[in-house]
């Protein structure tokens, strides 16, 4: 059995004095793609920041691609081939839509070339040179994923992609995560739209008050539904 | 949240009440036989700069307003107090008056001015505000530009103590270094000070509040630039001596520095980073060592490692 | 007033507002990035003026080898200063940094005051520069001639770089977002380090540009920073253009002061200043920090 791509053990973190995760257990393999769900505060995106080591204050163990990386910063992480898409999208208002897309450095062969991005997402095409905050908030959205498509990371952290957007967008999004799973790329996905998370994912980690409390399987979530939504308070 | 510490009002820690008029005693006890073992002149100018910092540190313990340009009021004041004596034979306590007024009237200009930016603006602001006043210093006959005003007598006391005496000059600016103090601390302790405080903290929720902050900005930056002015005519009367340096920006500097190197958040800081600074620059003056490398790394150290100035780490240490 | 006067006003109005422009680019790319606000920027401004004194008296190096290696130094200087001091206040108040790089200032003042004395000394204009063109109306020394061009250029060279350029499209995004830009694989850190001695560097080619006009004091950097630093509260620290447009244009408004009222030429920059701030607090292209 191959090691998987991360690996998180016992991760514990903290914001300032507030302990936010409580042990933590989770991985992914290659190829894989898995969500995390849970209510609003369980610690999902905490999870994330923890991973990408924007969150400083953590212990435990991360190990991405063999290596461990529970003390790594944020720029060590991003080389060792993981894309981040923050929930707030982050895009750079003092950079255009072309810059923002250029921004970040290729990590690892084999990322989208521009074009291939173009395709995905043709909107982006057009609004090359608007300021990146002239964007709507679903064309937003394909921005922060087409710019870690570029780069050939090989694990991409989605925090909510699809909150608040449009079917349409949605649609968008989910074209997007297929084609990186054809490309064998390896997705950690935090999602609240469980309808979307279902669709897309092949594990699903129940997530609450800091801490795993559930693990379902694609064939699993689809009979259990009800025992998810259970879990989402919907 | 600032806490201004006073003798004996404040709870002291671990049952040792007597420990802080204890102290306060024997540093006046201090303060009144000195004359006689520390050579006078030097000890009032030291005075003089203990009450600029004061002044000083009234404006920005209240409402953490850093000013970068508080010698514009130490040295025009400087100027007016010592022509109004030179020129018009006024007495003495007149010509304290003068300067304090100085201070006053030029603290509600430049304070207008000022207090429509903070922080970091600010502090650029009242630079410039300070550098103006410096020029204009030069343009003006009565100032002599570089030569200064000299020759400043000094004159007597309501008439009756010859000031001429080292002694006399000592104690009557010993007093009246004491009130600003009292003044001072009166100032911060009072609803007026808790406003400002108020505003400090939360500028916002004040004007939500209905509370005019520009109106108390100023006044405060008025009543500082007012006791500076004080300290300002007494340096000047005292050293018989009013240059434009008094306006410089490096005296603008100088008072940054002794106060944040006492510690902003206490009344006695300031005090004691004048006497700090201004026994540095005596000392390192006969021995040729460079002022402002000695100055400059102090400061620098106490910004890294004492942000609390030595005061305020001495009483986090001390639990006083 | 003859138009030789005016002209020649003119000319050394754009002189100062070439020095102005280039101590508030450094001093807008430093406080973008690091967010300090570096009143030492006259210090390294009066640092490549020594450096450039220095090597010519001790080595015999030129002008022209002074115009680069002189910013170089001086921007080592800076660096080694950011790894270990300056970086330590870094963080959303503002204050320490100012409060900082006074201290800095200080020092490095007081070092070379130390070293050199307080006596100015003269920098010999390069032979090629020497003289000038007389046109008609008035007479254009060539040194002077040549400080606003190359002044320009570099200003112009500095705003391509931050536009234009990838590593510039990088410092923008680290201006903004650090965090973010981070976790895309910059290292920030560097790029800090990098962005500060750059800054500095641009005040030490305006220093090494100001020895052969002014003579070169210890104390030559300070009188200086203080009007930039009114240049910059009416000019706001947002824009690479706007502090260049400010500063020459206020350099030529002192420039003309200057033939109609001669003593009020010091304190014109410190008027406009009090009558922006009056009008338009945030300054003529201030973008909030």
């Amino acid at each position: 059995m191959t090691e998987p791509l991360i690996k998180i053990v016992d991760l514990h973190a903290r914001y300032g004095s507030s302990h936010v995760l409580h042990g933590v257990h989770l991985d992914v393999g290659k190829g894989e793609i898995a969500t995390i769900v849970g209510r609003n505060g369980a610690g999902k995106s905490t999870t994330l920041r923890a991973i990408m080591g924007i969150l400083r204050s953590r212990t435990g163990s991360i190990r991405i691609a063999g290596q461990e990386t529970i003390a790594a910063p944020s720029e060590h992480i991003a080389w060792l081939g993981v894309g981040y898409v923050p929930e707030e999208r982050g895009i750079f208002a003092s950079l255009s839509v072309a810059d923002n897309l250029l921004l970040p450095p290729i990590v690892a062969a084999g990322g989208m070339s521009i074009e291939e991005i173009h395709a995905l997402f043709p909107n982006l095409r057009e609004r090359g040179r608007s300021p990146g905050t002239k964007l709507s908030g679903g064309e937003q959205q394909m921005l922060a994923i087409a710019r870690v498509l570029r780069t050939g990371a090989s694990l991409l952290l989605l925090d909510e992609p699809t909150e608040g957007l449009a079917p349409a967008i949605v649609q968008r999004i989910r074209l997007a995560i297929d084609a990186m799973k054809a490309r064998g790329q390896t997705v950690l996905l935090v999602e609240q739209n469980l309808r979307f998370a279902v669709k897309v994912a092949d594990r699903h980690y129940v997530m609450e008050n800091g801490r795993i409390v559930d693990v379902m399987d694609r064939a699993e979530a689809a009979t259990k539904m009800e025992r998810l939504q259970r879990h989402l308070g919907v | 949240m600032a806490t201004i510490e006073t003798a004996g009002i404040k709870r002291a820690n671990g049952g040792r009440p007597l420990i802080k008029p204890a102290l306060w005693t024997i540093g006046f006890a201090a303060l009144l036989i000195m004359p006689f073992f520390v050579y006078p002149a030097f000890l009032v100018k030291m005075l003089c700069f203990c009450l600029f910092a004061c002044a000083y540190n009234l404006l920005a313990s209240t409402t953490g307003l850093l000013s970068f340009g508080h010698a514009a009021f130490f040295g025009s004041a400087a100027f007016t107090a010592g022509y109004a004596v030179k020129a018009w034979g006024v007495p003495f306590e007149v010509a304290v008056l003068v300067g304090t007024a100085t201070g006053f009237f030029l603290g509600l200009v430049l304070g207008f001015i000022a207090v429509r930016r903070q922080g970091l603006y600010f502090a650029m602001i009242t630079l410039a505000l300070a550098q103006l006043v410096y020029f204009l210093a030069f343009q003006l006959p009565f100032t002599h530009a570089d030569d200064g005003l000299s020759g400043i007598s000094r004159g007597y006391l309501l008439g009756m103590v010859d000031l001429n005496n080292n002694y006399a000059m000592y104690y009557t600016t010993l007093v009246i270094c004491v009130i600003g103090f009292a003044i001072t601390f009166r100032i911060i302790h009072s609803p007026f000070g808790s406003i400002l405080r108020a505003i400090r903290d939360n500028q916002p929720r004040a004007i939500s509040l209905g509370y005019s902050v520009d109106k108390y900005k100023i006044m405060v930056f008025a009543l500082s630039a007012a006791m500076s002015g004080t300290a300002g005519a007494l340096k000047a009367i005292a050293l018989r001596l009013a240059t434009v340096y008094d306006l410089h920006w490096a005296t603008s500097g100088d008072v940054l520095v002794m106060t944040l190197l006492g510690g902003s958040q206490t009344l006695l800081g300031p005090v004691v980073g004048a006497v700090i600074v201004t026994s540095l620059h005596d000392y390192l003056a006969e021995s040729g060592l460079p002022i402002s490398v000695v100055i400059g790394t102090t400061f620098v150290l106490c910004i890294l490692l004492f942000r609390n100035g030595i005061v305020g780490e001495l009483k986090q240490r001390l639990k006083l | 007033m003859s138009p030789d006067q005016l002209f020649g006003q003119l000319l050394v109005g754009l002189i100062n507002g070439s020095f102005y422009a280039l101590l508030a680019l450094g001093l807008s790319i430093i406080f973008g990035l690091l967010g300090i606000v570096n009143i030492a920027q006259g210090a390294f401004y009066m640092a490549g003026a020594y450096f450039s004194w220095l090597m010519l008296q001790t080595l015999g190096v030129n002008y022209w080898a002074a115009l680069v290696l002189s910013p170089l130094m001086v921007a080592l200087l800076g660096v080694v200063l950011e790894k270990f001091i300056v970086f330590r206040v870094y963080g959303p108040d503002h204050m320490p940094g100012l409060l900082l790089t006074l201290g800095l200032l200080l020092i490095i003042q007081g070092v070379f005051v130390y070293i050199f004395g307080a006596v100015a000394r003269p920098y010999p204009t390069p032979d090629a520069l020497r003289g000038g063109w007389d046109l008609s109306f008035v007479f254009l020394p060539k040194y002077r001639v040549w400080t606003v061009a190359v002044s320009i250029l570099v200003c112009f060279a500095t705003w391509f770089f931050i536009e234009k350029t990838s590593l510039g499209r990088t410092l923008r995004a680290a201006n903004e977002n650090p965090v973010l830009t981070r976790a895309f694989g910059v290292n920030v850190p560097a790029l800090m380090t990098f962005g500060f001695g750059f800054g500095v560097a641009l005040a030490g080619f305006a220093g090494v540009l100001a020895a052969p006009l002014y003579t070169v004091s210890p104390l030559m950097g300070v009188d200086l920073i203080i009007t930039v630093f009114a240049v910059v509260v009416v000019g706001g620290l947002g824009s690479i253009l706007g502090a260049v447009v400010t500063s020459l244009s206020l350099g030529v408004v002192e420039g003309f002061t200057k033939v109609f009222y001669p003593q009020a030429s010091h304190m014109v920059i410190f008027v406009i200043m009090i009558l922006v701030l009056l009008v338009r607090p945030a300054g003529l292209f201030g973008t909030e920090k």
